[in-house]
């Protein structure tokens, strides 16, 4: 087979990875962000939990993803309450293994992000709108959410990159998504060169795409950051 | 069936042994990795700060790749890809048959590579911190290139970008996880041949992440007091 016919074949099989990789970027990202948000606020605001919060951040942040997901995976299955549980169904597919490691690990990276952006909210907006009558949920929704969100989106996009990143791993728990059809054509051509060249120009696409989606909802975020020329 | 501490402890049926070896295995491959990727991080920060427009186009080429595709896909580059390479570099010199890289040098290449591309930016900022009196003083004073780069800015260089490097480590020793798929016997893969030999998965995963969580700790810790010792002579606010 010639050079550019097995570039083209390769390039063709990795995209039909790219579905899968990008389905579970988004699933993860947004279940990990909700987590993320409540994690945060618990740790800002409700003094119990804060140290369980804490534990929590530090257990996910100080191991690998890779055996997170395959604690899950492959550790939950020896316990007969987990086998008999209504979860098992969900537990026992590599596919939902994959999305909760991913989205439990995310959490504890973004809540630290989030927590960054909770603390920059000024005390006065916060005083004001306590003037203003508003307290708990209200108060979160209206304006300490959308400042702190706001703070942290540049921070958090790094995180999102990192996540697109990290899906590769869900190849190793038999998901077949852009790395996983990678290993498996460099495992039956052993042109590892090639198909690595593929795969990361794939990657570098979709992370490109994303530094930019970023980078606009960054822009469209701070209408008073704009000059006022433009 | 015995208990959680006969299976991970030292007795003749406990894995303390092999637990203890791949938490050796683990910390010596991120070691070299980081020791990689100190080097790459010197070369790409110095190429990045550099005057030539080549040279910082390679740089900004070099972090933009390898912070842009994932790890794991590095870590079968140069697993599968060393020995495509390895082995028709030696034929060129007359040797014939199979030559490749063992799992441990294809590991610490490949995450050091990584490593390097985030030790850029560290050094590169660090760069920057430099206030720019302190060069210009050293300049004054008839410094100059090398003796320069030796009094000045790299002790300068080494203590801003500490914290940063700090993280860059954690980020290595948790990478270093991704070399057993090439079979390296470090931690997950000792962890992982363990739960499949026994019937206790969960306890094995559960310990290889209190292993993790030790090197982490205990790493971290040592790179805050690190820290904290070069800053001793700083000003104190």
């Amino acid at each position: 087979m010639n050079e550019l016919s097995f570039l083209g074949d390769t390039m063709r099989q990795l995209l039909s990875g790219v579905p899968l990789t990008v389905e579970l970027t988004i699933i993860s990202v947004s279940v990990g962000g909700a987590l993320a948000i409540v994690l945060s606020v618990l740790r800002a605001s409700f003094a119990p939990f804060a140290s369980f919060v804490r534990f929590y951040v530090f257990a996910l942040r100080g191991t690998p993803l890779l055996l997170q997901m395959f604690l899950i995976y492959y550790g939950l299955g020896q316990f007969d309450t987990v086998q008999h549980s209504v979860l098992w169904p969900f537990l026992r597919q590599p596919y939902w293994c994959a999305i909760l490691a991913l989205s439990l690990n995310t959490a504890a990276y973004g809540s630290e992000i989030i927590r960054g952006g909770l603390q920059s909210v000024p005390p006065g907006s916060i005083e004001s709108a306590r003037a203003c009558g508003m307290s708990g949920l209200l108060l979160y929704r209206r304006v300490i959410l959308p400042l702190a969100l706001r703070q942290a989106l540049p921070a958090y996009g790094s995180e999102v990159i990192a996540m697109v990143k990290s899906t590769s791993l869900a190849s190793i728990v038999t998901l077949m998504e852009i790395s996983g059809i990678a290993y498996a054509i460099i495992s039956e051509t052993y042109r590892a060169l090639e198909v690595f060249l593929c795969a990361g120009l794939i990657y570098l696409v979709i992370n490109f795409v994303l530094t930019r989606a970023i980078a606009s909802l960054e822009v469209w975020l701070n209408p008073h950051l704009r000059s006022a020329t433009s | 069936m015995p208990t959680y501490l006969t299976l991970v402890g030292f007795g003749p049926t406990g894995w303390g042994w092999q637990l203890l070896l791949a938490s050796w295995m683990t910390l010596s491959v991120s070691a070299a990795a980081f020791a990689i990727g100190l080097v790459c991080g010197v070369v790409g920060a110095w190429a990045k700060l550099s005057r030539s427009p080549a040279a910082r186009r390679a740089g900004d080429a070099y972090t933009t790749v390898l912070r842009g595709i994932p790890d794991l896909l590095v870590v079968y580059l140069f697993y599968f890809g060393g020995s495509e390479v390895l082995t028709s570099g030696a034929k060129l010199f007359g040797q014939s048959g199979f030559f490749g890289f063992n799992s441990f040098m294809a590991g610490a290449l490949a995450i050091g590579i990584v490593s390097g591309a985030y030790q850029t930016e560290a050094i590169r900022g660090a760069y920057h911190a430099i206030p720019r009196g302190e060069i210009e003083a050293a300049r004054a004073v008839g410094m100059s290139g090398l003796l320069m780069l030796r009094r000045i800015i790299a002790p300068r260089v080494l203590r801003f970008a500490l914290p940063a490097m700090g993280n860059v480590w954690q980020s290595a020793l948790k990478d270093s996880a991704l070399i057993s798929v090439t079979g390296l016997a470090e931690i997950l893969r000792e962890i992982h041949i363990g739960a499949g030999s026994t019937s206790r998965p969960f306890d094995f995963y559960i310990t290889g992440f209190i292993l993790y969580l030790v090197l982490t700790t205990v790493s971290g810790a040592a790179f805050r007091a690190t820290e904290s010792w070069t800053l001793r002579s700083e000003r104190r606010p």
